[in-house]
């Protein structure tokens, strides 16, 4: 789950490098956190959120089979 | 360049030179005449050139624009979008692969496999999420910007003719309560459809409220 949140970050960041996901379990919850250069946040929120929506999508699409609840933070 | 005006001797060497100047085979040209010419009295007197206007196709603009890409970068953007893609469908734990078909001005993405209704989701909303973040890949490489479509199991079309039904069943309700509908939010081009659909239907207005991605589609009585 990290790798793909990483790859989706990497592909429409500036600074590819700069991308990290922290994964932290929590209470039978697995939070991940995606942090990003200080340049790149607008672009995984997007306007109105549109693109941290649609990374959230995706993730839980990915996760819906596993038994653990996730959920996607966005340092910003 | 995407049209020329060229010259020459007759239309056939004019229309010549133009192909040579963009680079590209007949077939994939709109060739206007403007001026046949005229060779002339023994070949010195009234003699005219002939003038052609030759314009790259639509979808050769779009060729066009993607040899220009290549040319100019190593990354091909509908290539880097396809990858992208790809690791992302791979990542989720989904053995498929895509392909891509060009029509018109809009890149085609079907995705084949097996058990694609994860991708799909709920009404379509993993597939439209994977569809924005891979336009955004492709922009991010390209200056032209390409719409994309992704498709899955035909998901598209299914969901159009759904789609039609559901506008011309709730005109019908709209006309009967004499009262407006709003529907779920929905993309723009799943909007579109609404719209078109309904168009022609002398009953109803329809219209489009709030911003994205929580726009939606109403359905009001003339």
């Amino acid at each position: 789950m990290e790798q793909l949140i990483t790859t989706i970050a990497k592909a429409i960041v500036d600074h590819p490098d700069e991308v990290k996901v922290n994964r932290e379990e929590k209470k039978g919850e697995i939070v991940y956190t995606l942090s990003v250069h200080q340049d790149d946040i607008g672009k995984v929120i997007g306007k109105q959120g549109r693109i941290a929506k649609a990374i959230r999508t995706v993730v839980y699409a990915a996760a819906s089979g596993k038994s653990m609840r996730v959920t996607l933070k966005i340092n910003d | 360049m995407r049209e020329i005006t060229s010259t020459g001797q007759t239309v056939e060497d004019a229309v010549k030179k133009a192909l040579k100047e963009l680079n590209v085979e007949q077939e994939q040209v709109d060739i206007r005449i403007i001026d046949e010419g005229k060779k002339g009295l023994f070949g010195i007197f009234g003699q005219k050139p002939a003038i052609v206007h030759v314009k790259l196709k639509e979808t050769s603009e779009l060729t066009g624009a993607l040899l220009k890409w290549n040319e100019n970068t190593d990354l091909n953007p509908l290539d880097e979008a396809k990858n992208f893609l790809e690791q992302v469908i791979k990542e989720m734990g989904i053995t498929a692969s895509v392909d891509i078909k060009l029509e018109e001005k809009t890149a085609y993405f079907n995705i084949k496999g097996e058990n694609l209704a994860i991708l799909i989701g709920k009404r379509g909303q993993t597939l439209n999420s994977l569809q924005y973040l891979t336009q955004l890949v492709a922009n991010k490489t390209s200056t032209d910007y390409v719409p994309i479509i992704l498709d899955a199991e035909n998901y598209r079309e299914k969901r159009r003719e759904t789609l039609t039904q559901l506008a011309v069943k709730l005109a019908d309700k709209v006309v009967k309560t004499n009262k407006e509908f709003s529907l779920e939010p929905m993309p723009s081009f799943e909007r579109k459809i609404i719209h078109s659909t309904l168009m022609e239907d002398e009953r109803v207005q329809t219209y489009s409220v709030g911003t994205e991605p929580n726009r939606y589609v109403v359905i009001a009585p003339k």
